[in-house]
Parts: structure tokens; C-alpha cells; sequence
């Protein structure tokens, strides 16, 4: 039985020949075989027919010939990671499939705490040999370089993609004003076929703005040879092309947590359990999750990824690296429809200056698309000091300016929508290779600040993990490779050159700006020193009684607008009844100190008002958070001054919809 | 004994839509499409009976453009067994996919047919009611409860009227279409979503089910409603006596 179980291991690395497995699952003694060994795995005897369908088909199959010792393991993180027993239920309906390694998940009376019950439900589990979490540029890069090295040295690897956004590209938003230079790597002929990658940038302007003027300054870019584009529309173009190749691509599914094994390697990740009320309870259509498990996991997740941040902690990887802590920019956009007179595409516009004040970093940008659709936004570093800072009013402000509004009057908004974005560049790269998987894309942090571009950064780094994963996954080496390939590439050349620019604005607008045109011009990225970064950005927030509270103007309702305007045009929506996903480490904390020392500031920098103090009946502040509006832009992971939310995934499918963002 | 379900692919309802330029219609290009709510229900309920053991095989069916195949891998995903295609242009008329259906049960001759009882794109509430009426089958529409007796051959429908809730007893084979409280319907489950990415979808046309499609309607315009005007503060009741009858002539 040993050798027939080995025989079954095997084939088990190679799923795609399921037909093989099924050839031998059909084998109908080996089935008994399997049911008397799992001696302590009381299975309820009425199955029904769901589950004999799973055992038959290749691909649960399959995954239940996994080692056991390395599900023990699973068990008991598992377990562990559920913290809030939130998602620890019984399963009275019993539509949990008969499972490997089922035994050890017995551990029903030991996890504690008032939400659990008596029987955890198992989990179905299917083996992939790589799994992807986030279908974003660096995720899809990464799956489309390594069916493409699949097909070069003729051998198959299975290849899954969750996707927390309802669709591939529906959390997906970006200036953006593109470089092909991966795009030219990964698709050579991609100029031949029809993309969205199609308006070539044609003018390249810099104002500096004041309250009533803006004066044209020389562009600090070279935006020659680069295009105006959607990312949404680049990714779901990638996302074709990646199940083309055969990748599986599972969008409306998220990623809640990370699996281990009994040596604390990463062995896959966890989706989240369906259809929890907002109480916990279980709803009508409670589903549980399913684990994914991959031989390797990529974690592309974007800017501060929730099971990123989770791994970068668990294994010291900032230490590693030798790498400063992350900092972050919020940026926030609209897209509009203008009048054809108006609209010149290709026409790409930076500006500084108003309505940012000096002592804050961050610009504004107008990029013309095609089909007379403009995206406009502003990006502010979430290193601001006056906690009475509203980024989305400032961007409300700036569409007033007399050079931008004549631009938008006559418009329509079509989309609208919010995310962080990393500025720490070079400084702040963590290793990003863990026992287990690697992280890839703006999870690692890869933005060149002063190009202000990260998608081709995101998506070599996606195709250099896949290079990396391919060997590991062929000829057992290690991927460390992947790190080695990222410093040789020249991604690690450009962020290197690039890495002073930013941190220069530590010292002021002026010193920063005459810095950078230092090594702009003369220095071209050869200065001796590294400047460090300065206080992350949590702790840059003064107290609310150094600054006084900002007047901004009521929305006109024609180039400016009220958030709950702009929230209906982002297509947000997230099952209602369902737990909040924005967790307070302590929840008497907003009332304690963020209410009185900073002034509530979370109820102002986020960009969807998830966060508002209101009135209760014993007539003190409240915080309420409205978790239904989030944009999962992360701001309020990043800038709550004592750390105290945590943003963590809601159910897969919720959340923004951009699809021209 | 065999339920068909009917669904169809509209825009997603969280989707802030809106009317194309050249107001021919709604904007539906890069825009989340996805099966419309009430057919969800539909679809819910059929398994519902399905696996209370009442029924054999639930069998889902939509009728346009190759991306129908998305929705019914949905449905696939949710539960059904099979899934028909009918390879029609984009635009179809209640009365054309009422013909259509009827065209399909003459084949495949289910005891219960299953719609939700309109679509959320053009809101027209007809196609149940049409298709019970070609197929000369009792009708219960509106439903927010279905109780099958297999051995009588009937089901017990309280539908959700005007006045309250009233309660029919159908002879089957009848056309049933759900209303939103029926049932709140399953999420798919990913492993399900998997296998049924590899089910075979019957494809058939119009042509072979000997039905003509067209239609006697065309859309000539499609405008926005016209947007809220603010209202205005009166100061005294003479005012507004004269407000309503010289400006909003209503008295």
C-alpha cells in the first residue's frame, strides 16, 4: 500500500495529467483501502452524493493523497490563526467532503473561546503547484512568465489565481502613464496585436501651481516612447491572455490566510469562509472556504498587502533585506468624460504646489486617454503632519484651480476611486523570498517615486519570482534566485538611481526640489549617499492642538463633489450583512487617543468615509465604521496614528469596481 | 421529473450605469456583468428541490451571445446538472425568449419550468407570463414560497401581491417565477467553479428550434430621467396656493 501511495504522490505532481490519477482513483479497492486508515476520523456515514462525486473527480482526489504530517500542521495553524473564532462553526448540514488527513483536525474542544463549536468543518483542499494571490500586473506577469517557460522546456506546471475583486481588474487603479518595458519582455509582439495599451503619450507638461496661477516649469520626465492607459483595462486584457495559457484565474475569491506546515513553511492560503452574518452567525448560504495549496505561493497583493504585511512580519523580512520601514501616498482619482474639444490624447500634465502646502509632498496629475476620457487625481504622502489634512477635499480643491477646471466643466464623471501607493523605493525593499513562496509587485514595494511609475517595475519583478519559481519547481534550486535575479535586473538599477528623490523632501519642498534637480542633472543617480527615510508615516501625525481645522469649501456638484457622490461612482459595494473587515486591535482607542490627541483623523483621510464620529444617545463620540463603503485603498492600515486598525480581507467579490481606472 | 431554469446575463446591480452618448442605449462595455438576481433565486430554489429529492436534474438555459456561456458556468457552478445555450443576437424580446422556451421544453419536457420574474436590465415581468401561456401551463408568479407534492403532482405557491400574499395550487407541469424572498441564493463554491469550467454547454440556435425571433419592437431612444429639481421654500400659504396653480398647474 506504501508503494501505491507513492505512486499516487507522484502523480499528484503532475495534475494536469488527470487523466492518469482518475485512471487510477477508478481503481475502487483503493478507496476502502483509504477509509479504514483513518481510524480516528469519525466521518458522519451519510454522505451525500456531493461528496462522492469529490472523491471521484482527479482533483480532490489527488489532494488526498497529501503527506499527512504535513496537514497535521495545517491543523493546528489553522486553528491558530482564527483569533477571533469568527470563523470557527459546526456543520450541521453536512456538506463537507470526505478529506485527507482528517484525523488531526479533530481538535474540536481545544480552540476556545465562546464562537466555537463542537465540529470545525473541514475544509476542502486542492493542490496547485503554484498558487497566486492578487490578478494584478505582478500576479498576472508572474503567471504568464511561467506558462511560457512551461511551454519552452515542454513541461506543465498548474497555475491558480485568486482575486479578491469581483472581476480581474475590478481593484485595479493607476495614473497611468505606462512604460512597456516589461510589456515588451513578456509579450515581444504585443504592439502587433489589439491592446489597451494604444495612446501614445504626445505632450509632457509640469505647472507649478499657486491658488490663481500655474507656471509651466520643464518636465522632470521622459515619458517618450511611453503610453496613456487604464490599467484596468491592461489587466483585464492579461488576464485573457493568461487563461489563454491555461492559467486558472478565480476572481470573487479571497485570500484570508496563509496555511504552514509543521516546519512553518508556507504551504498555500486559505480563502475566506461565505455567507457569516453580521454577528458571526452562520447566514442561509454559509459556505466555507477552501484551501489552496501550492508547492509555491506568490503573494502579489499591491500596496500593503493584508497577508504580505502578515509574512514580512512573521519572517523579519525588512531586517533581512536590511530595508527602512515602507512609506506610503494615497492617491485618489477620477475619470472623466470631456468635451471633444478639449481632449487631446496623449496629453499627460503634472503639477506641485497648490493646494498641497509646503511642508506636505505630493502633486496632481491629468492624463488624456482615448474616447474622450481623462483621469485626473491627486497623490498626497501619508507622511502629512496636520491630522485636519482631508486628501479627498484637497482633491476636491484642486479640480477648482482656474488652469484645471475649464478642463473638466461640461464633463461627466465616470469613475471614481482611491489606493495607496509606495514611495520608499529603494530603501524600503524587504527580502521577499519566505520558506514557502515569494512576494512580488507593490506588496514588495518596487514604484520608481520620482518616474512616479510602479507597473513595469510590478511586473519584471513578477517575471523574474516566475523564472525563479520555474527552477525551483523544475531542478530543486532554491528561490533565493529570485532575489539574486532581482539585483541583477534593471529594476534594482532604476530604483537605486531614483532612490534620493524622494527622501530629500524629508528637509523641505525647496531643498527637496533643488536636490533632485541635482541628481537629476548632475549626479544621474551616482551620489555616494543613500538618504534614509524619516519617521514612518503613523507616527509623522502631530497632535490636533499644533494645527488648527481646515475650512473646505461645500461641493459645487458640477467639478467637485460629496463623498457619497463619488462612492456611487466607484461601483463600491460589499455584502452588508456581513462581519466588519476593518478590525480594532483595541477598540477603546478611537475615543481614547485618536479622538482627542489627533482629532479623529481617521474620519478624514480615508477616502470613502468608512470612518465617522457620531453622536450616541449618552451624547459622546462614537467612532461607527461603515465598512461597506471601503475602497480597500489601505490608508487607514497605514495612517492610523497607534497602528490600532487592521485592515483584513472581506468577502471575496465585495469591494470597488473600476473598470477604466 | 426535470426543472429548467431560465437565466440571464445583465449588468451586475451594484454597477452605476449609464446611457451611451449617442442614447441608443445603456453603456454595457467594460461593464461587471453578471446573472440577474432574481434568475439566482430561480436557480436557488430548483436546486432547493432538487436536493429535497422531489426532482431529477435541474437544467439551466440562456439564450444570447457567446458570453451567456459566463452566466451558465455560473449556474453550472451553483449546481445544475446541464446547461443549454441558445446562440441568439443580444437583443431579445420577452416574446422571442418565451418562444424559445417553449421550443425547449417541447425537447426536453421538464415538470417545472423556473424564471425570476423580471431582469433587472429592462424590467419587463413578461417572460414567465408569456411562456406559461404558449405552453398553455398554469402560471405562478411572484412567488416567495414553493412547496412541491410529488404524488399529486402539484405545487403550492404563495405569491407576493398587491393586497398580501396569496397562495395557488398548480397541476404540474406549471412556470413558476421567483420573487426576492423566496430564498437566499448559495454562493458557488471554488471547487465547484473548477469542474465547472470543463462541463460540456449544449449550444443550439434559434433556426434548429424552428422559431423566428423577430421582433415587432424597436428602441428608438434611450434618456436618462430628468434629474431632481431642489425644491423650493414657500413663504406663506398664498404663495403656495399660487405656486400650484399658476406654475405646477395642479389645482
Amino acid at each position: 500500500m506504501i508503494g501505491f501511495l507513492s505512486i499516487l504522490c507522484k502523480s499528484n505532481s503532475l495534475r494536469s495529467h488527470s487523466s492518469k490519477i482518475s485512471h487510477l482513483i477508478q481503481n475502487s479497492s483503493s478507496k476502502s483501502i483509504f477509509r479504514s486508515t483513518h481510524l480516528s476520523n469519525p466521518i458522519n456515514n451519510s454522505i451525500p452524493s456531493s461528496i462522492q462525486f469529490n472523491f471521484g473527480s482527479p482533483i480532490s482526489s489527488a489532494s488526498f493523497f497529501l503527506p499527512g504530517f504535513s496537514v497535521k500542521g495545517l491543523a493546528f495553524t489553522n486553528w491558530a490563526e482564527k483569533g477571533d473564532g469568527l470563523s470557527l462553526f459546526s456543520n450541521s448540514s453536512l456538506r463537507c467532503p470526505f478529506k485527507e488527513g482528517a484525523g488531526f483536525l479533530r481538535l474540536r474542544s481545544s480552540a476556545g473561546g465562546s464562537r466555537t463549536f463542537s465540529s470545525e468543518s473541514e475544509r476542502e483542499s486542492i493542490n496547485y503547484d503554484v498558487v497566486i494571490v492578487g490578478a494584478g500586473p505582478a500576479g498576472l506577469s508572474a503567471a504568464i512568465r511561467l506558462k511560457q517557460l512551461c511551454r519552452e522546456k515542454d513541461v506543465d506546471l498548474s497555475i491558480c489565481v485568486v482575486e479578491k475583486g469581483a472581476e480581474v481588474g475590478a481593484h485595479i487603479i493607476s495614473g497611468n502613464v505606462f512604460e512597456p518595458r516589461a510589456l515588451d519582455e513578456l509579450f515581444p509582439l504585443w504592439r502587433q496585436e489589439e491592446s489597451p495599451v494604444c495612446v501614445p503619450v504626445s505632450s509632457d507638461k509640469f505647472w507649478l501651481l499657486t491658488k490663481e496661477h500655474a507656471f509651466s516649469l520643464p518636465s522632470p520626465f521622459d515619458n517618450k516612447g511611453n503610453y496613456v492607459i487604464s490599467l484596468s483595462q491592461l489587466v483585464r486584457w492579461m488576464g485573457t491572455k493568461a487563461e489563454e495559457l491555461g492559467v486558472e484565474i478565480y476572481p470573487g475569491f479571497a485570500a484570508s490566510e496563509i496555511l504552514y506546515d509543521a516546519n512553518h513553511k508556507v504551504v498555500g492560503i486559505g480563502t475566506n469562509d461565505m455567507g457569516i452574518s453580521k454577528d458571526g452567525s452562520k447566514r442561509e448560504n454559509f459556505q466555507r472556504g477552501v484551501e489552496l495549496k501550492g508547492r509555491i505561493t506568490l503573494l502579489a497583493e499591491g500596496c500593503r498587502g493584508s497577508l504580505s504585511e502578515k509574512i514580512i512580519r512573521d519572517y523579519n523580512l525588512r531586517e533581512k533585506g536590511n530595508a527602512q520601514h515602507q512609506t506610503y501616498a494615497l492617491g485618489i482619482k477620477e475619470v472623466w468624460e470631456i468635451d471633444e474639444g478639449k481632449h487631446k490624447p496623449g496629453f499627460v500634465l503634472h503639477t506641485v504646489g497648490w493646494p498641497i502646502d509646503s511642508k506636505t509632498y505630493g502633486g496632481s496629475f491629468l492624463y488624456h486617454m482615448k474616447d474622450r476620457q481623462i483621469s485626473i487625481g491627486l497623490v498626497l504622502a501619508l507622511n502629512y503632519r496636520n491630522p485636519f489634512l482631508n486628501p479627498y477635499e484637497e482633491f476636491q480643491k484642486l479640480k477648482h484651480h482656474p488652469a484645471i477646471k475649464p478642463i473638466l466643466e461640461g464633463g461627466t464623471v465616470l469613475q471614481y476611486g482611491a489606493r495607496t501607493l509606495n514611495e520608499g523605493g529603494f530603501q524600503s525593499i524587504p527580502y521577499p523570498v519566505f520558506p514557502g513562496g515569494a512576494i512580488v509587485g507593490c506588496s514588495v514595494g518596487f514604484l520608481n517615486v520620482p518616474k512616479i511609475k510602479g507597473t513595469h517595475t510590478a511586473m519584471k519583478s513578477g517575471m523574474l519570482a516566475a523564472e525563479a519559481v520555474f527552477h525551483t519547481l523544475q531542478e530543486g534550486s532554491s528561490m533565493e534566485a529570485y532575489w539574486d535575479n532581482l539585483k541583477k535586473s534593471w529594476v534594482w538599477e532604476e530604483l537605486y538611481r531614483a532612490r534620493n528623490y524622494r527622501p530629500a523632501f524629508e528637509y523641505g519642498m525647496i531643498p527637496g526640489l533643488a536636490l533632485s534637480a541635482l541628481e537629476h542633472y548632475i549626479l544621474k543617480g551616482r551620489s555616494p549617499l543613500t538618504l534614509k527615510h524619516g519617521k514612518p508615516d503613523h507616527e509623522a501625525t502631530d497632535v490636533a492642538s499644533v494645527h488648527s481645522p481646515i475650512h473646505y469649501s461645500k461641493p459645487d456638484g458640477l467639478v467637485s463633489f460629496d463623498v457619497p457622490t463619488s462612492l456611487y461612482r466607484s461601483n463600491t459595494n460589499h455584502e452588508h450583512d456581513q462581519p466588519a473587515h476593518l478590525h480594532l486591535r483595541d477598540p477603546t482607542i478611537p475615543e481614547r487617543v485618536n479622538l482627542p490627541k489627533y482629532a479623529g483623523p481617521e474620519s478624514r483621510y480615508c477616502p470613502a468615509r468608512v470612518y465617522e464620529y457620531v453622536i450616541n444617545e449618552q451624547g459622546q463620540q462614537k467612532l461607527q465604521i461603515n465598512a461597506q463603503n471601503c475602497l480597500h485603498c489601505k490608508a487607514c492600515d497605514i495612517k492610523d496614528p497607534k497602528q490600532n486598525i487592521e485592515w483584513t480581507v472581506p468577502e471575496g467579490g465585495g469591494g470597488p469596481g473600476y473598470s477604466i481606472m | 421529473m426535470k426543472i429548467m431554469v431560465a437565466v440571464k446575463r445583465v449588468v451586475d446591480y451594484a454597477v452605476k450605469i449609464r446611457v451611451k452618448p449617442d442614447k441608443s442605449g445603456v453603456e454595457t462595455s467594460n461593464v461587471k456583468m453578471s446573472m440577474n438576481p432574481f434568475c439566482e433565486i430561480a436557480l436557488e430554489e430548483a436546486l432547493r428541490i432538487k436536493e429535497a429529492g422531489l426532482a431529477s436534474e435541474v437544467i439551466a438555459v440562456s439564450m444570447g451571445p457567446n458570453q451567456c456561456l459566463d452566466t451558465l458556468r455560473t449556474g453550472l457552478a451553483m449546481g445544475a446538472d446541464r446547461a443549454i445555450h441558445v446562440d441568439a443576437p443580444p437583443t431579445l424580446y420577452p416574446l422571442s425568449v418565451a418562444k424559445l422556451l417553449k421550443a425547449l421544453v417541447d425537447v426536453e419536457k421538464p415538470g417545472l419550468l423556473i424564471l425570476g420574474k423580471q431582469a433587472i436590465d429592462d424590467d419587463c415581468n413578461q417572460t414567465g407570463q408569456m411562456v406559461a401561456g404558449l405552453l398553455n401551463w398554469p402560471q405562478g408568479t411572484f412567488a416567495s414560497k414553493v412547496v412541491l407534492d410529488k404524488e399529486k403532482q402539484v405545487a403550492t405557491v404563495e405569491r407576493e401581491v398587491d393586497g398580501g400574499l396569496e397562495t395557488l395550487c398548480l397541476d404540474l407541469p406549471a412556470v413558476i417565477t421567483t420573487d426576492l424572498r423566496l430564498n437566499q441564493p448559495r454562493y458557488a463554491t471554488l471547487p465547484n467553479i473548477m469542474k465547472a469550467k470543463s462541463k460540456v454547454i449544449k449550444k443550439v440556435t434559434p433556426q434548429e428550434l424552428n422559431v423566428e425571433i423577430k421582433s415587432d419592437l424597436e428602441v428608438v431612444q434611450v434618456t436618462e430621467p430628468p434629474k431632481r429639481k431642489a425644491g423650493v421654500l414657500v413663504s406663506s400659504v398664498d404663495e403656495l396656493i399660487d405656486k400650484l396653480r399658476n406654475e405646477a398647474h395642479v389645482i
